[in-house]
Parts: C-alpha cells; sequence; structure tokens
C-alpha cells in the first residue's frame, strides 16, 4: 500500500487556539477513511492544510508528492475536493462553472459535463447557480470534485443536504473510486451512514486524534459491551430469566425482550446458554457497539486523559 | 494558461453580470455629453474640436476611471475569500499569482473594452458630425484613451492589494472610498494649497515633480494636458509644461510603476494568506 497523504506531527494554531495538535497519520491508495469528531475538533482545519490554504504551524504533510504549505500544487489534478457549504459564483450556470473547473483541470469539457448528468443535476445545470437549492449546490460541488478521476478525494461534511436517493448513488461513487485505488477521506456526522462504508475511521477531538482503524479495531480497543437482544416467552414484565448472567448487565427493554450487555469474548458463551435453556428464546439480535457509541467512547476517554 | 483561463472567467462574469454593459454606457454617454455640450462655450469656428473633447475627457477620466476600477476591483480577493469560491479555487492546480494576474487582466479588458468603446463613440460622434480631425488630434486622443486604460490598471491594482490585504468586504470598500478621495481630490488640493503657502520657497521643482509622480492621477493629467502641444493651449497648461520636466515617457513609467508596484505587493500578501 502506497500512501498518498501522508501527515506527520502536524500542529496548527491560530492565536491562541489549537486546532490540531501533533496528528499524524498516512492514507493508502485504495482507502476510504472517515473522520469523525463534533465541530471544531480540527477536520475541515486537516483538510485544509493537506490543500495548502493553510500552513501548518509545526509538522510536515505530503500530498500526491507535493509539499502543498511550499505551494506546491502538480497533484492537485488528480485531487478533489468539496468544501463544506460549498459556494460558486451565482452569476454562472452549472454548465459553465463545470467547465471553467474541467479546464483548470485540463479535463476534456465534454466528459466534465456528463458528471452533471451522473451527479443528478440534469437541466437544472442550464440554470445560473443563484437559483439553486442546498443540494443542487451540493451535486454540483461533487461533480466538480470528481473531475479527472481524482486520486484524492477530500469530501467534507458531502452527504448534507443530499436526498436519500442521491446519497446513495454519492456512496456508491466514491466506494467505485476507492476499489479503483482512490483515496477518500471524508468528513461527516451521519456516522450510521459511514459505518457500513468506511474501511477506516480517524477520530478527532479538541484537534487532537482520539482513535484511528477500522471498525472492528476500533470495538476491540474500546471494549465495549455487545448487546445481545432475545425475545423470550413467558416471563413476567420485570423478571429476569434464570440463566441470565449475574456479572453482566441485564434488562428488559418491553413486553418481552432481555438485553445483556456482553463483553466481546463472551459473546458466544452467553448466546449457548441462552439457546441451552430451551425453547423459551424466541428470537435472537446481536447489536454490536455502532460507531456512533465508539465515537462517544473515544471521545469520553480522551476527555479523561490528562 | 491558466491566466487566461481565470480571465475567461471573469469576463464571462463581468458581461453576466453587465458589469461591462454599465460602464461602457457610463463612460460612452459622459463622453457624447461632454463632446456636444462641452464644445457649447468654444463654439465651433477655429477650435479643433477633437483636442477640447481630450481635455473635458481627460478631466472626467480622473474621476470616473479610477472609480470604476476600484469598485470591480475591491472585491477580487477578500469577496470570493468571503463567498467561499477562493477556497475551491485554490484547491485546483493554480498558483495564487495565477488567480490574481488572471482576474487583473480580465478586469482590464473589461475596463479597456469600456473605455475604448465609450470613449471612441465620442470621437465618432465628433466625426461623423462633420468635425475635421487631423492625425495629430487623432494620436493624442488614442495616447489619452491609452492612458487612460493604463490609470485604470493602476486602480485596479490598488485595488487588488487593499482586497488581498483586509479581513472583510466593507472594509475594503471603505478604504478603497477613502483612496479614491484621497488620491482624485484631496492630493491635488492639498498639493495646490501647500504651494501656495510656501511661495517657492522650500519646494523646488525637482520636490514637486516627485509629488506629481506619487500620485497616478496626476500623472495621467500631465501626460495627457501637457503632453501634446495641441492639447496644452486649451487646457491652460502651456504655462505649466513648460516648468515642468517630466517627459510623456517617464509619466508613462510612473503609471506603470503605479500598476506593477500595488499588483506585486497584493500577489505577495495573497500568497501569505490563509483561509
Amino acid at each position: 500500500m502506497t500512501g498518498t497523504v501522508r501527515v506527520s506531527e502536524v500542529t496548527k494554531t491560530y492565536g491562541r487556539v489549537t486546532a490540531v495538535r501533533e496528528a499524524s497519520f498516512t492514507l493508502g491508495q485504495g482507502e476510504l477513511v472517515a473522520l469523525i469528531g463534533h465541530n471544531g475538533a480540527g477536520k475541515t482545519t486537516l483538510m485544509k492544510l493537506m490543500l495548502g490554504l493553510i500552513r501548518p504551524t509545526s509538522g510536515s504533510i505530503e500530498v500526491l508528492g507535493d509539499n502543498p504549505a511550499a505551494g506546491e500544487f502538480a497533484g492537485r489534478r488528480q485531487l478533489g475536493y468539496l468544501p463544506e457549504n460549498v459556494s460558486f459564483d451565482p452569476a454562472l450556470t452549472g454548465r459553465e462553472t463545470q467547465a471553467f473547473y474541467a479546464r483548470l483541470k485540463r479535463e476534456p469539457v465534454a466528459k466534465a459535463l456528463e458528471l452533471l448528468d451522473a451527479v443528478g443535476l440534469g437541466a437544472a445545470s442550464r440554470r445560473r447557480v443563484n437559483t439553486y437549492s442546498k443540494g443542487m449546490r451540493q451535486r454540483l460541488g461533487l461533480a466538480q470534485a470528481l473531475l479527472g478521476h481524482p486520486r484524492v478525494l477530500l469530501l467534507d461534511e458531502p452527504t448534507t443536504g443530499l436526498d436519500p436517493e442521491l446519497r446513495q448513488t454519492f456512496y456508491d461513487i466514491i466506494a467505485r473510486l476507492a476499489a479503483g485505488g482512490a483515496t477518500v477521506l471524508l468528513s461527516s456526522h451521519a456516522l450510521t451512514e459511514l459505518e457500513e462504508r468506511a474501511g477506516r475511521v480517524i477520530i478527532m477531538n479538541r484537534g487532537i486524534k482520539v482513535a484511528d482503524g477500522s471498525i472492528e479495531e476500533l470495538r476491540r480497543l474500546a471494549r465495549l459491551p455487545t448487546r445481545i437482544r432475545l425475545r423470550v416467552a413467558g416471563l413476567a414484565p420485570s423478571e429476569l430469566p434464570g440463566w441470565a448472567p449475574k456479572d453482566a448487565t441485564c434488562r428488559r427493554l418491553n413486553g418481552h425482550i432481555v438485553e445483556i450487555d456482553a463483553a466481546p469474548e463472551r459473546k458466544i458463551e452467553l448466546l449457548h446458554r441462552a439457546t441451552a435453556a430451551g425453547n423459551s428464546v424466541e428470537d435472537v439480535d446481536v447489536v454490536p457497539p455502532t460507531l456512533d457509541e465508539l465515537y462517544a467512547h473515544f471521545l469520553r476517554q480522551s476527555e479523561q486523559a490528562p | 494558461m491558466n491566466v487566461l483561463i481565470i480571465a475567461a472567467k471573469e469576463i464571462h462574469q463581468a458581461i453576466r453580470n453587465r458589469w461591462v454593459l454599465a460602464a461602457t454606457l457610463l463612460l460612452a454617454g459622459l463622453a457624447l455629453s461632454l463632446t456636444f455640450l462641452g464644445s457649447a462655450p468654444t463654439g465651433n469656428v477655429g477650435v479643433r474640436a477633437l483636442d477640447v473633447v481630450i481635455v473635458s475627457l481627460s478631466s472626467l477620466t480622473i474621476f470616473l476611471v479610477p472609480l470604476i476600477a476600484l469598485l470591480i476591483s475591491h472585491d477580487a480577493v477578500v469577496g470570493e475569500m468571503e463567498r467561499g469560491t477562493m477556497l475551491l479555487l485554490l484547491s485546483y492546480p493554480v498558483a495564487r499569482w495565477q488567480v490574481l494576474l488572471g482576474k487583473f487582466l480580465g478586469h482590464l479588458a473589461v475596463l479597456g473594452f469600456a473605455t475604448c468603446l465609450g470613449y471612441g463613440a465620442a470621437a465618432g460622434a465628433l466625426a461623423a458630425t462633420g468635425s475635421d480631425i487631423d492625425s495629430d488630434s487623432l494620436l493624442a486622443f488614442a495616447a489619452m484613451v491609452g492612458s487612460s486604460v493604463l490609470l485604470g490598471a493602476a486602480f485596479v491594482a490598488i485595488g487588488y492589494l487593499v482586497s488581498a490585504l483586509v479581513r472583510d468586504r466593507g472594509t475594503a470598500a471603505g478604504i478603497c472610498i477613502g483612496l479614491w478621495l484621497l488620491l482624485v481630490l484631496i492630493y491635488d488640493m492639498a498639493l495646490l494649497g501647500v504651494l501656495a503657502l510656501d511661495q517657492g520657497r522650500s519646494i523646488s521643482a525637482t520636490v514637486l515633480n516627485a509629488l506629481l509622480l506619487s500620485n497616478p492621477t496626476d500623472a495621467y493629467r500631465l501626460i495627457n494636458l501637457t503632453g501634446f502641444a495641441n492639447v496644452s493651449t486649451f487646457a491652460g497648461m502651456a504655462g505649466l509644461a513648460q516648468n515642468i520636466s517630466l517627459t510623456v515617457p517617464v509619466l508613462l513609467t510612473a503609471l506603470l510603476c503605479w500598476t506593477l508596484l500595488p499588483l506585486g505587493l497584493a500577489a505577495l500578501a495573497f500568497s501569505r494568506r490563509e483561509l
């Protein structure tokens, strides 16, 4: 795996505020990486640093062989960026805007205009951008980011304002690009969406990278319990089944569901116990910790750390 | 290449926003009214009409062209930053100086088009109404139009410098209005006042020359009102022209410096800017 984006020991301060503190990571080809963290955690700052829009206070960054802080930009032909709250010159139409950006990347304009159809802008592309809704601007933003088969895609909150259908198309497109070897870094608040798609998650809190790894790795690290939900027949409303372990948290959810918080390594054992108890168990659901929970866990952990 | 792409987009936008139309109509309208109303006091006998027009148009230019130039340029950097379009543009494979130079060429083209067409209309109207125009006058007229565009370029560059330095559009607009007042109105009045008070005791001709060169509008005025013998007689500047040793090439160089220096500084400020 070759690294396309290398961030080493990067710190960025604005006056007394430290937006990013000693962050280091390497993003490889074909990786789809989710960058999560709440507002002000340093996600946008990291992307701006990768683009050379701002310079790191210390540390170094390399993107597609360029040092963006030194104003090198040859690699940017193969880089797509979608800023948060993307905006365009209101007087131009969608097609004119897309054609302008295509020329800057030396891409054939005709092919660039096809992208407008791919993101579902269609007929609206002949209208001026100042008539666009937020969702339409976002589509145009995506279309320009996809110009020229990018090897690195930096997407800042890409799915805000997109309807569910386009969201699906959007994730299909980036999954295809990642499969083709592109590095996709996307920041988002829609954690449930990312859960199934991101191969790797980087969690930021107050400018510090607090976790980095695949969801499975993060689950292992976090040691959050897996929830086992069983539908059990013939129990009184607040009664717990006899086989329920004494050393794990059990609770009743509603009429007939018993929920057990199982430590990762006890999952199978507990399931065995439940099924061994006879056929009172009618149904079972195993819910591993979600990205939401992992995120909350790592934030808590980093807040508690000195 | 990038520079040209950006310049083309600026021109496209200026056409779409009716900037080109507005500037051209404004300049043409004023030039035509000056041409026909302005010739009333001199009458039409024995006076070369185009020379009179040059005098009145260059006075108009001093007020109007810097204003138009600052209006289109003060917003160039800070406005795009505020709207968020700069963020996206700079993520493309373009250098910041290319962005600035592209915008400059685009804005200059808009201004040049408006000036040539607007003032050309005045000259055309004179020719059409049967005034005889000799080649000397025509040359002086062409020089007037050319130097007007150069004056515009200087103020576009000054506008960029302001735009690249300040934090928000309002400040840029305020500073530009201040600069316009200072360079176009106050400077000359103050200079005149100082000269009158001084009575030639401590301000030598060299100092005066330096003072005149350090304002682009004065350099422009001198080019047009003293640079051509046929014009300076009407401008009432013939006397002044003999005392001032500034030649047209020196004045042109001054204007050029007033363009290149702010433009270079704007590029420097922009390249250091974080957004």
